[in-house]
C-alpha cells in the first residue's frame, strides 16, 4: 500500500516532458497488448468520460481547494495512519516474533533453580537517579505540587527553565532549602526505578529480585535527597534514622535476616556515612550502638562505587562540563556559548551545582598518594586501546599480567602519560616533565582579593565573577594541578562552596585513625578516614564495570571570550592525542566504568580493605567483581545484557545474578570470591599507603 | 492510477490532450490571473498538469489521511494551547464565573500562624488505596509493578478474566493464591489519587502541606484491603510497620504523638490495630499497655462505619449495591447479558467473596443497634426533613420530625432484607417465616455449564434457595445467620477473622482474640486518657439502610437473589426507592454506625472506654457544588468526597497543628444521631 502511495506522490511532482515522454512509450506499448485492453477500453472511456465532465465542473473549485493545508494535512494524515499500523503491529507481534525473543532473565532461572528471598534488600541510589519532587515553590511553579521536578520527562525544564532552576538549587549560605522552597525526595522503590520513561536504573534488579520472591515488605529503596551534603539529610530529613528504623523493621520482620545493602555509584559513600553514623552516639549519630551494623547487615554490595571520588567531579565544580560536553563543543563551537538567545546555560548549569554540596563527596579523595602527582600515578601505563585488545584475548590473571609486561615494554618508546596532573593547561603542560613547569603557590593568590570590574553581566552570578582578570590568568599559569593542589585550586575559585561543603566532607588521608577528630561525621565518607565497623561476619563487595574509556584527567584553556563569560576556564578539546593516545578532545581516559577509574571503585576492596588493616580492624571480607564491557549486539538489547557503563551495569545479567545469590544467603566465596579484569592489583600495589 | 492511464488507446489520449489543451487553455488563463495576484512560483503548465492528476488522485485513501491530518493537526494544536496556557487560567476562569473562591484551608491557617506540629498518619479506607502486581500468572505479563487496582483500570478492559483472577484471593486461606501476589502500593501515591482525577486524600496532603508537612511528618499506612485485618500482618507485617513508622515520626519530631486520620474502613482497621500493639506479642505488636497514650494524640475517624454498613450485606448476598440495582432498573438484562458470556455479577461476587475485608463491614451489634422486626433507632425520620433542618436549629427540627412520626406510617429499618415489598412494611406478627436453617441444600447437577464462574450459590440448590426467601424477613441479627447458610465458606472464614456480637463481660478472657478487635463493641479503647477521638462525617445524603429483595427469574446461572427494582413508595418524599430503604448519611455508612460510638459508646467513661477518653462527633452539612466547575464541591458530605470538604480539612489542620477538641468548638451536630443514641438500649 505505502508503495502505491509513494508512487502516487512522485507522479504529483513529474514535470510534463517526463509524463508526455511516458504517453509516447505507453502508446508504443499499446500496440503489443491490444487484446487486453479492447475489453477495458470501453469502461475506460466511460469511466474518463464521466472523469471529463467531473473535472470541467471542479477543476476550479478545486484548484483552490487542493491548497498548501490540504497537502500538510494530508501528509500528516499518511504519517500518523502508517505509524498507528506499525506499532499496532509491533503490539501484536512482538511477542511471537523469533528475533524477539528475550533470553530468560537471571530471576526466572535462578528462582527455577531453587533460590527464594532471604535475607532483606536494601538498595541506596547514587546521585541524579533519585527523583525529587516539588512540595513547597514560589508562584512561578504553581501546580507542580508534589510534581517530579528531576526525573521523569523533566518537561518543567522546556517550559520553565529558570524557575525550574531556582527550584533545584538550594542555599547558598547552608546547603539547605532557600526560604520558601521545599523540594524533597521522591519516596519508595518508584524513587529510581527508572530515571526517565524508558531509562532505567533499578528497575531490572528489581524486578530480577521480585521473581525470586521480594516484594515491598523485604525490599527498601533508601531514598534521599542527593543534592545536600549526607549529614544534612538527617538534618532536614531525618533520612538516616528512617533508613536505620527501616532496615531494624526488616530485619525484625523477617525472622532476623540481616539485611544485605546494594548501594550505587555515591550511594556507596552515602552508606559508609551511615554505617559510622549509626554506631556513633547522638545527637549527631544514631546511637545504635557498636555492633549494630555486625547485628543488621550481611553484606555490603557496592555497585560502580566511587570510593575514592571521581575526577568528572572536578570537571564539573571547576566549570559545569565534561566529557560529553567538551565534545559537543568541539563538534559545534558556539552552541552553548550563544549570547543571542540569552542562554549561559552554563554559568546557570554551574550556579546551581555549587549550590549541592554532594557534589564535593565526589572529588578524589586521598590527594597524591592515590592519584599520583606530577609526574607519577598508578594508571601510567595504561593503554587505551586496552579495551578492545582484551576483548579479543582470553581472560585469566596470568594473561593479565603477562599482557601488561608486554605492554610495559611497549610504552618504553613513548612517555607515559602523566594521569596525576588532573587539570593542566594546555596540552603541552600536561606532557612535560616536572621540573619544567612554572610553579606558583596559590596561597598568594588567595591574597590578591577581588576585583568589581565584572558586574557588567551580573544577572548570573557565579563565583567566577568575583575574581580578577589577573588571578584568573594566575590560575592559569601554575599549568598543572594534582588531586592535591587541585583543592587548593577549587577553595580559591569557588571559595563558598568549598568552605560550606568542607564542613562536611573531607578528602585527606588519616594518619592515626584514632585521633578523636575523627569523631566528626566530615570524615565518616572517606574511607581513608574511617575504620570499618566492627563487624567480622560481615561481607563487602565491589561490582563494577571495566572496559570502557573514563575521564582521569583534563587538558583546559582559558575561554577566548571576554569579561560577559562568567565561566573562564573551559575543557580544551582542541586537544587530542596521536593514536593509541589516551587524549582525546582534551580528556585522558583510562580504564573504568565510564564514570569511576578503575582505582576508585576497586582500591579499597584490593588493597585498602583487603585482610585486616587498619581501616578495616576487624578484617570484613573484601570482594571484587568485575564485569567488562560488551556493548549491545543489536538495537533490539537495548542498553545491553553485558554492560559495564556505570548506570547500565545495573542490568547486566551476571551482576544481577551476584546480587540475587547473595541476597538468597550466598557467601562471597560461594559466588567465587574475586573476578578480575583489569589492572587494579598491579595499580594498588604501586600506591604507597600505610595500611 | 498508473495502470489506469496505461490503458488509454491513442485515439483516447489524443483526444484527451486535445481536451486538456482546451482545459489548459481556460485553466491557463485563470491561472495566469491567478498567479499575477499571488506571483509565480512554479511555472504554470507544471501545475495545470500535477492539478489534474490530484484530480484523479483524490481517492477515498486521500480523504482519509486528510481527514486524520486535519484531526491530529487540531488536536496536537489545542493540546499546544493547553500547555502553552498558564497554569492559573482554570482558576482565573472559574473565579470570573462563580466569583472569587475562598481561601483553600492550608492557606488560610498558615496566615493565620499554623505550622506543622504533630506527625499525621493516614489509613485509607477499603478500595480507595492502590494495588499492584508483584508476581503473576502467564496472562498478566508485562503487568510487573503496574497498578491493578487504582489508577486508570486499563487491564480491566484489556483481560478482564486475567484481572479478576489476579485480584481474587485464596477461597480458603483468604491469602495470595498461589503463583500470584498483589501487594498494596506504598507511600501517599497509594491513595491520593484513585483514578486520574479522582482525588481520594490528595487534597487533604495538599493543604497540609502548605502548613510545613512533607514526607517526614505524614505517612500513609496503606495496607492490602483485600485482606483480613490480622492477615496482613501475617502476610506483609502491615502492623509491624505502622508501628514502626509511628514510633520513628514520634522520636524524630521530638516526642510529638502522632494524630491519626483513619478512612472509612481505616477507622477499624486502626481500631484493630490499636488493640494489636497494645497486646503481647506474637499474636500482638508487643508494644506494652500505655503505647497507644504515649504516641497517639487524636485518632480523627473520617466516615467511620464502626458498627458496619448495610452496603456490605448486599455486596456480599448478591453482589449488587444501589449503583447496580439503578442500572439494572434501567437497563434491565444488560448486566445478566448471557450473549457475551459475561457474567459480570457472578465474577464481581466470586472475586469479592474471597476478600475477607468485606466481611469486617456487616452491621455489628445485632438488633441491639440495627433495630428489631418492629423497631429501629432511626424510625420516623423523612428524607425531606432534611431540607428544612438546613435553615432551622436543632431544637426546631426535633419538634418537627416528631411531627412528622406521628403522621407517616413508620418505616421499619430493621428489617435489612426482606423479600417482598408488602412484607417490609407488614406487622410482625402478619408475617409466615419458616425457618430456613433446616433446609436441605440440594446439589443441582444440572447447572455444571455454569461452574466455570464458581458461586457458592450452586452448592445450595433450590431447596435452599425458597428456603431463604420464605424466611421473608433478616434483621441485623439474623443477617449474618443467612449469610452463614448462602455463603458458609466464607463467612467461615470470615468468623475466624471478624465477630459482630456485643460483649456481655469485656474482662472475659476471649476476648483477647483478634477476631474481636476491630468490634467497637467487643473491646476496651487503650488506656490513654489524654488522647482524643474525634469521628468526622458527612450527613444530609439518603444511605442505603434496608434491601427488598426477589428472588431473580432465571435462578439457574445467575445469582438467585436480587433487589426488587421495581418497588418504590407511594410519594415522593418516600424513603423507598428502587428497592433501597435510605436513611440520613453520608451515601455509604447510615449515619448510626458512624456517629453512635461517639456519640454514646464511649462518650464519657463506659464499659467500651474504661479510661474516659474524650470523642466529639463533627457531622458535615452536605450540599452539592454549585456548579461544573467546582468539581466534587468543597462543602460536599458524601463518603469519598467528604475528603475535600473544607470545613473538614481545617479541622484535621487544626488538630495536627496541635489544637485540641474543645479548641474545634466540640461537637457540631446537625443529624438525630443523639436522639437515636438514646433510644439505642445498650448497658455503658
Amino acid at each position: 500500500m505505502a508503495w502505491v502511495l509513494r508512487f502516487r506522490k512522485l507522479c504529483y511532482v513529474e514535470p510534463v516532458e517526463c509524463s508526455s515522454v511516458g504517453f509516447q512509450s505507453f502508446d508504443q506499448s499499446q500496440n503489443s497488448g491490444k487484446k487486453d485492453d479492447a475489453v477495458g477500453s470501453k469502461v475506460e472511456e466511460s469511466v474518463l468520460e464521466t472523469k471529463q465532465k467531473q473535472k470541467t465542473k471542479q477543476s476550479k473549485k478545486q484548484a483552490k481547494d487542493w491548497s498548501c493545508i490540504d497537502y500538510c494535512c494530508w501528509t500528516i494524515g499518511y504519517i500518523c495512519t502508517t505509524w498507528w499500523l506499525l506499532l499496532l503491529l509491533f503490539h501484536c507481534f512482538t511477542t511471537t516474533l523469533p528475533g524477539f525473543q528475550v533470553p530468560e532473565s537471571p530471576g526466572a532461572r535462578l528462582r527455577r533453580e531453587g533460590l527464594a528471598a532471604l535475607h532483606p534488600v536494601v538498595l541506596v541510589p547514587g546521585i541524579v537517579t533519585g527523583g525529587l519532587e516539588l512540595w513547597e515553590g514560589r508562584s512561578c511553579a504553581d501546580g507542580l505540587f508534589r510534581k517530579r521536578l528531576w526525573g521523569g520527562s523533566f518537561t518543567e525544564i522546556f517550559k520553565r527553565p529558570l524557575c525550574w532552576l531556582e527550584h533545584l538549587s538550594l542555599d547558598n549560605e547552608t546547603g539547605l532549602d532557600p526560604p520558601g522552597i521545599r523540594v524533597r525526595a521522591v519516596p519508595g522503590l518508584v524513587a529510581a526505578d527508572y530515571f526517565a520513561p524508558g531509562y532505567f536504573v533499578w528497575a531490572v534488579l528489581i524486578e530480577n529480585l521480585a521473581k525470586i520472591g521480594y516484594e515491598g515488605k523485604n525490599l527498601h529503596m533508601a531514598a534521599y535527597d542527593w543534592r545536600l551534603s549526607f549529614q544534612n539529610t538527617e538534618i532536614r530529613d531525618h533520612a538516616l534514622s528512617r533508613l536505620k528504623s527501616k532496615i531494624e523493621l526488616m530485619y525484625v520482620t523477617n525472622g532476623y535476616k540481616k539485611v544485605v545493602v546494594v548501594p550505587h555509584s555515591m550511594g556507596v559513600i552515602y552508606f559508609l556515612h551511615f554505617m559510622k553514623w549509626v554506631e556513633s552516639p547522638p545527637p549527631i549519630g544514631g546511637g545504635g550502638g557498636a555492633g549494630w551494623c555486625a547485628k543488621h547487615i550481611k553484606a555490603v554490595m557496592n555497585i560502580g562505587p566511587a570510593f575514592l571520588g571521581v575526577p568528572k567531579a572536578v570537571s564539573n565544580i571547576f566549570s559545569a562540563e565534561g566529557k560529553d560536553i567538551a565534545y559537543v563543543r568541539a563538534m559545534a563551537p558556539g552552541v552553548f556559548d550563544s549570547e543571542i538567545l540569552g542562554l549561559q546555560t552554563f554559568e546557570h548549569v554551574m550556579r546551581v551545582l555549587r549550590t549541592w554540596d554532594s557534589t564535593v563527596s565526589l572529588l578524589p579523595k586521598g590527594g597524591d598518594t592515590i592519584w599520583g602527582n606530577l609526574d607519577w600515578s598508578p594508571e601510567e601505563g595504561h593503554s587505551c586501546n586496552l579495551a578492545k585488545k582484551k576483548n579479543e584475548q582470553p581472560t585469566s590473571c596470568d594473561i593479565n599480567s603477562f599482557n601488561h609486561s608486554d605492554r610495559a615494554k611497549a610504552f618504553h618508546v613513548r612517555e607515559p602519560e602523566k594521569y596525576g596532573r588532573m587539570i593542566s593547561f594546555g596540552k603541552e603542560t600536561s606532557q612535560l616533565p616536572s621540573p619544567q613547569l612554572p610553579t606558583l603557590n596559590l596561597e598568594e593568590l588567595l591574597g590578591m582579593g577581588t576585583s568589581a570590574s565584572f558586574n557588567s553581566c551580573g544577572e548570573v552570578l557565579t563565583e567566577y565573577d568575583k575574581l580578577s582578570r589577573e588571578s584568573i590568568r594566575k590560575i592559569a599559569e601554575n599549568k598543572a594541578y594534582t588531586a592535591k593542589t587541585l583543592f587548593d585550586l577549587l577553595r580559591f575559585v569557588a571559595p563558598k562552596t568549598m568552605q560550606r561543603a568542607e564542613a562536611h566532607f573531607s578528602h585527606g588521608i588519616a594518619d592515626n585513625l584514632d585521633d578523636p577528630k575523627y569523631a566528626n561525621y566530615k570524615y565518616w565518607s572517606n574511607p581513608l578516614e574511617t575504620k570499618l565497623p566492627n563487624a567480622p561476619d560481615m561481607e563487602i563487595y565491589c561490582l563494577y564495570g571495566v572496559g570502557m574509556p573514563t575521564e582521569r584527567s583534563y587538558v583546559y584553556k582559558l575561554s577566548s571570550s571576554d569579561k560577559c563569560k562568567s565561566i573562564p576556564f573551559r575543557i580544551d578539546s582542541s586537544a587530542d592525542g596521536e593514536a593509541g593516545n589516551c587524549l582525546k578532545n582534551g580528556v585522558y581516559f583510562v580504564d573504568g566504568d565510564e564514570s569511576v577509574p578503575v582505582i576508585s571503585a576497586g582500591f579499597m576492596c584490593a588493597k585498602g580493605w583487603r585482610g585486616r588493616t587498619r581501616f578495616n580492624p576487624s578484617g570484613i571480607a573484601t570482594y571484587i567483581r568485575e564485569y567488562r564491557h560488551k556493548p549491545p549486539a543489536s538495537l533490539l538489547e537495548g542498553r545491553g545484557l553485558e554492560s559495564g557503563a556505570h548506570v547500565d551495569i545495573m542490568g547486566n545479567v551476571a551482576l544481577i545474578e551476584d546480587v540475587l545469590l547473595v541476597a538468597a544467603g550466598a557467601t562471597g566465596a560461594e559466588i567465587g570470591s574475586d573476578k578480575i579484569y583489569s589492572d587494579i592489583m598491579r595499580m594498588s600495589e604501586k600506591i604507597n599507603l600505610r595500611l | 492510477m498508473a495502470l489506469f492511464r496505461r490503458r488509454k488507446t491513442p485515439s483516447d489520449t489524443s483526444k484527451n490532450r486535445s481536451e486538456n489543451s482546451k482545459q489548459e487553455e481556460e485553466e491557463e488563463k485563470e491561472e495566469e490571473e491567478i498567479e499575477d495576484d499571488k506571483k509565480k512560483k512554479i511555472p504554470p503548465k507544471g501545475k495545470i498538469w500535477r492539478q489534474k492528476k490530484k484530480k484523479s488522485k483524490w481517492s477515498c485513501l486521500d480523504t482519509c489521511c486528510w481527514l486524520v491530518g486535519c484531526i491530529c493537526t487540531i488536536w496536537w494544536f489545542l493540546l499546544f494551547m493547553y500547555n502553552a496556557m498558564p497554569a492559573s487560567f482554570p482558576q482565573y476562569v472559574t473565579e470570573a464565573i462563580t466569583g472569587p473562591m475562598p481561601d483553600p484551608p492550608g492557606v488560610k491557617l498558615r496566615k493565620e500562624g499554623l505550622r506543622a506540629k504533630h506527625p499525621v498518619v493516614f489509613v485509607p479506607g477499603i478500595v480507595t488505596g492502590g494495588l499492584e502486581l508483584w508476581e503473576g500468572h502467564q496472562c498478566a505479563e508485562g503487568l510487573f509493578r503496574k497498578r491493578l487496582w487504582g489508577g486508570t483500570f486499563g487491564e480491566v478492559y484489556k483481560r478482564p478474566l486475567c484481572w479478576v483472577e489476579h485480584m481474587s484471593l485464596d477461597n480458603e486461606t483468604g491469602l495470595d493464591p498461589s503463583g500470584v501476589r498483589v501487594r498494596p502500593v506504598t507511600g501517599l501515591v497509594a491513595a491520593d489519587y484513585f483514578a486520574p482525577g479522582y482525588f481520594v486524600w490528595a487534597v487533604l496532603i495538599a493543604n497540609l502541606a502548605r502548613i510545613g508537612y512533607e514526607e517526614k511528618t505524614m505517612y500513609m499506612a496503606a495496607y492490602d484491603w483485600r485482606l483480613a485485618f490480622q492477615n496482613t500482618e501475617v502476610r506483609d507485617q502491615t502492623l509491624s510497620r505502622i508501628k514502626s513508622n509511628i514510633e520513628l515520626m514520634v522520636t524524630t519530631n521530638g516526642g510529638k504523638k502522632a494524630v491519626i486520620i483513619p478512612h472509612s474502613m481505616g477507622v477499624l482497621y486502626f481500631l484493630h490495630f490499636m488493640k494489636w500493639v497494645e497486646a503481647p506479642a506474637p499474636m500482638g505488636g508487643g508494644g506494652g499497655p500505655d503505647w497507644c497514650s504515649k504516641h497517639i494524640k487524636a485518632v480523627m475517624n473520617i466516615g467511620g462505619p464502626f458498627l458496619g454498613v448495610p452496603k456490605a450485606v448486599s455486596g456480599l448476598f448478591s453482589a449488587e449495591a444501589k449503583d447496580i440495582a439503578v442500572a439494572r432498573a434501567i437497563a434491565p438484562g444488560f448486566l445478566d447479558n448471557d450473549l457475551f458470556r459475561l457474567q459480570t455479577l457472578q465474577h464481581v461476587m466470586k472475586m469479592t467473596r474471597t476478600w475477607d475485608s468485606t466481611m469486617s463491614m456487616i452491621p455489628k451489634g445485632g438488633d441491639t443497634i440495627w433495630g428489631g422486626l418492629d423497631w429501629s433507632p432511626e424510625e420516623g425520620f423523612r428524607p425531606s426533613t432534611k431540607r428544612q433542618k438546613n435553615n432551622d436549629t436543632q431544637f426546631t427540627r426535633e419538634n418537627k420530625a416528631h411531627d412528622l412520626v406521628s403522621e407517616s406510617k413508620t418505616i421499619k429499618y430493621g428489617r435489612i432484607i426482606s423479600f417482598g415489598k408488602d412484607v417490609a412494611e407488614a406487622h410482625s406478627s402478619e408475617i409466615e417465616r419458616t425457618d430456613f436453617k433446616g433446609a436441605i441444600k440440594g446439589f443441582n447437577v444440572a447447572n455444571t455449564t455454569c461452574r466455570d464462574v464458581w458461586t457458592e450459590y450452586h452448592d445450595m440448590g433450590i431447596e435452599g434457595i425458597r428456603a431463604v426467601a420464605d424466611y421473608k424477613v433478616y434483621t441485623a441479627g439474623s443477617v449474618v445467620d443467612l449469610l452463614q447458610f448462602v455463603a458458609p465458606k466464607m463467612m467461615a472464614r470470615g468468623s475466624a477473622h471478624f465477630s459482630y456480637g456485643i460483649a456481655d463481660n469485656l474482662e472475659d478472657p476471649k476476648y483477647n482474640h483478634y477476631k474481636y478487635w476491630s468490634n467497637p463493641l467487643e473491646t476496651k479503647l487503650p488506656n490513654a486518657p489524654d488522647m482524643e477521638i474525634f469521628s468526622l462525617y458527612g450527613v444530609g445524603i439518603p444511605t442505603e439502610r434496608a434491601y427488598v429483595y426477589k428472588l431473580s427469574p432465571s435462578s439457574e446461572c445467575y445469582i438467585p437473589f436480587q433487589i426488587d427494582t421495581s418497588v418504590n413508595g407511594e410519594d415522593e418524599d418516600s424513603c423507598l426507592t428502587d428497592g433501597v430503604y435510605a436513611v440520613e448519611g453520608d451515601e455509604t455508612v447510615p449515619v448510626l454506625s458512624a456517629g453512635f460510638m461517639c456519640a454514646k459508646g464511649w462518650r464519657g467513661k463506659t464499659r467500651f472506654n474504661p479510661s474516659g477518653i474524650r470523642t466529639y462527633v463533627r457531622e458535615y452539612d452536605h450540599s452539592p457544588p454549585a456548579n461544573l466547575l467546582e468539581g466534587r464541591g468543597t462543602q460536599s458530605g458524601a463518603h469519598v468526597d467528604i475528603m475535600g470538604n473544607f470545613a473538614l480539612i481545617e479541622d484535621v489542620i487544626r488538630v495536627a497543628a496541635g489544637a485540641r477538641g474543645e479548641d474545634l468548638g466540640g461537637d457540631q451536630v446537625f443529624s438525630d444521631i443523639f436522639k437515636w443514641s438514646e433510644k439505642i438500649d445498650l448497658p455503658l
